[in-house]
């Protein structure tokens, strides 16, 4: 777009306070990881880096890390089965009640977090008589991230000319040999960046969790919940705290690669394929899945 | 095997789309709304003032005292009106970010601001209401920073629940408007321009229309958020939200916990309704 020289110089400063307003609480909190008090003063009276080793060595922490990544994972795998044959359904098949699945599919995270805890602690304990157990928790995020998936799914099905799966059938490939070998193959990155944001929001959830999980069982963000309060561990916390940011440089760079290769090889040739897309952690051009 | 079921389904789209659905419509119909009928029954329900008890029978008790306690009427009103202005002051920062990332930055901008944008979404959520409470606190950067003005920071209340919440689901909004403004054609701006339109009006009358169902997308998370959270207002107010009065009943008085709950599932379904005929669903 063609901008004045004063309207640019305006939208830069937006920009620039629009970030700065994002970072400076995150670059505070990265600071007080060194403070070498454990009284959150400002400024910090000296830094120190015994927080570090401290925090990897926290094996409660350690363990509830562990415990998120599991918890993570699986709830990532079942929303990746369930979403992608909901958005299967919707892309290609015209049915009774279509309109309804994004409505539904949507549902589970536009209700705030703890109206969907409450409700399925609920229905487990008092109904199901279940006790909750790690394997709870992992229903409730899986619930939630569902979305994700279906929306990256559905806007890479919608983009994908149908043509090919017509091309593989005349071929005579059957249904699930059409799937495995063409439809799969164009989703691929559309799905990896769709379960990279699942992940990071199951990863990161407390409210659902606080509400599903057993007693004597931890995810990352309970620890933190827990240890926030006690003044000897805080400084741990914040150190826990910029490690997890650190090691998430990785899946957000991971998933812009993933995305940005797919396009130099034109994998997802489409009906309207225009330049410039990019997608990084989940974020589409086409639709963005953002929890 | 699979070449046999691959056979039944040939030919046969219903069977299909019953394959396709039959798991995700059993996990979120059966089981998550089933969940929700069963709080719904659950808020009409009663606990016995003295043994503590749940009375199985339906009342509309806890509804009555919802309506009739002034208490509870605040608390609605006062999550209502944080969750309207956070979405208000998140749309506002937004767009001008999402609006440079989608059609004024260079390719390699453009990059660097994704990751920037999507990097706070990765870290700890508590660990950034934390940050804000230190920040805010009397000793806090806020203060020291305000000092030399003379002025002081807003300390802990309404106004930091506002200010921190708004920070929190910044990037829920930006991204939705990214990406709906990056689906806007740069032909159609070029046209506006060659028509001989200011940018002013150009952005008025064709990029904000076209943008606006995303903004609508952003808005149902950064009010959904809004309106459910109850752990920032416990650390930086000592205000009640919907939520909080939600957490502190659970266990005590189940049924009014529920009825509290019906709250904001009524106000979001309502407003899914909306922006589905706004065109937002496309966007999220």
């Amino acid at each position: 777009m063609r901008l004045s020289r004063r309207s640019t110089l305006l939208l830069r400063t937006a920009v620039a306070l629009g970030l700065a307003f994002v970072y400076i609480p995150l670059i505070v909190l990265a600071i007080y990881a060194f403070n070498a008090s454990n009284i959150l003063e400002w400024p910090p009276p000296g830094l120190t880096l015994e927080w570090f080793p401290k925090a990897i060595h926290e094996e409660f922490a350690r363990e509830a890390f562990l415990t998120s990544l599991k918890a993570a994972s699986v709830a990532t795998a079942i929303a990746l089965v369930l979403g992608t044959l909901a958005a299967l359904a919707v892309a290609r098949h015209r049915f009774f009640g279509r309109e309804t699945i994004s409505f539904l599919v949507i549902l589970p995270i536009a209700l705030p977090g703890i109206v969907t805890g409450v409700a399925l602690s609920n229905t487990f304990t008092q109904v199901l008589g279940v006790d909750l157990s790690l394997m709870t928790v992992i229903v409730g995020h899986a619930t939630f991230c569902i979305v994700v998936i279906y929306n990256n799914s559905i806007a890479r099905l919608r983009r994908l000319s149908t043509s090919f799966e017509e091309a593989s059938a005349d071929l005579g490939a059957n249904t699930w040999q059409t799937f495995r070998h063409v439809t799969l193959p164009s989703m691929r990155s559309a799905l990896g960046a769709g379960a990279l944001l699942a992940f990071g929001l199951s990863f990161d959830e407390i409210i659902v969790t606080t509400f599903t999980i057993g007693a004597g069982e931890e995810t990352l963000p309970i620890w933190i919940f827990r240890n926030l309060f006690r003044p000897n561990q805080l400084p741990i916390v914040n150190a826990v705290a910029v490690i997890v940011v650190l090691i998430s440089i990785l899946p957000v760079y991971i998933a812009y690669r993933l995305t940005r290769e797919e396009e130099g090889t034109g994998a997802a040739p489409a009906g309207g394929a225009r330049g410039g897309r990019i997608e990084g952690g989940g974020v589409e051009t086409e639709a963005t899945a953002v929890p | 095997m699979s070449r046999r079921l691959a056979t039944l389904f040939h030919g046969r789209p219903r069977l299909q789309v019953g394959a396709l659905l039959a798991g995700p419509m059993a996990w979120l119909v059966v089981g998550y709304l089933g969940s929700l009928a069963v709080l719904l029954v659950a808020a009409f329900w009663s606990v016995d003032p003295l043994s503590g008890e749940l009375i199985h029978s339906l009342s509309l008790e806890n509804f009555e005292t919802l309506l009739n306690e002034p208490v509870y009427r605040d608390i609605v009103g006062r999550t209502v009106l944080i969750a309207a202005l956070v979405t208000l002051t998140d749309a506002v920062i937004a767009f001008p970010i999402a609006f440079y990332m989608a059609k004024v930055a260079s390719r390699r901008g453009k990059a660097i601001l994704v990751v920037a944008v999507l990097i706070p979404l990765w870290s700890s959520y508590l660990v950034k209401v934390l940050s804000w409470r230190t920040m805010l606190s009397a000793g806090g950067i806020v203060n020291w920073a305000l000092a030399p003005l003379g002025l002081s920071g807003p300390g802990f209340g309404n106004t930091a629940v506002w200010l921190v919440m708004s920070y929190l689901w910044l990037p829920y909004m930006i991204l939705p408007i990214f990406a709906g403004l990056e689906r806007i054609p740069d032909s159609l701006i070029s046209a506006s321009e060659d028509l001989g339109a200011s940018p002013l009006t150009t952005f008025r009358r064709v990029i904000l229309p076209l943008a606006f169902p995303a903004v609508v997308a952003g808005s149902i998370f950064t009010f959904a958020l809004t309106l459910g959270d109850y752990i920032t207002p416990k650390l930086v107010s000592n205000n009640q939200f919907i939520g909080n009065v939600i957490f502190n009943n659970i266990s005590t008085n189940l049924p009014l916990a529920s009825a509290l709950a019906v709250v904001p599932i009524v106000v979001m379904i309502g407003y899914l309704l909306v922006a589905r005929r706004l065109g937002a669903f496309e966007h999220i």
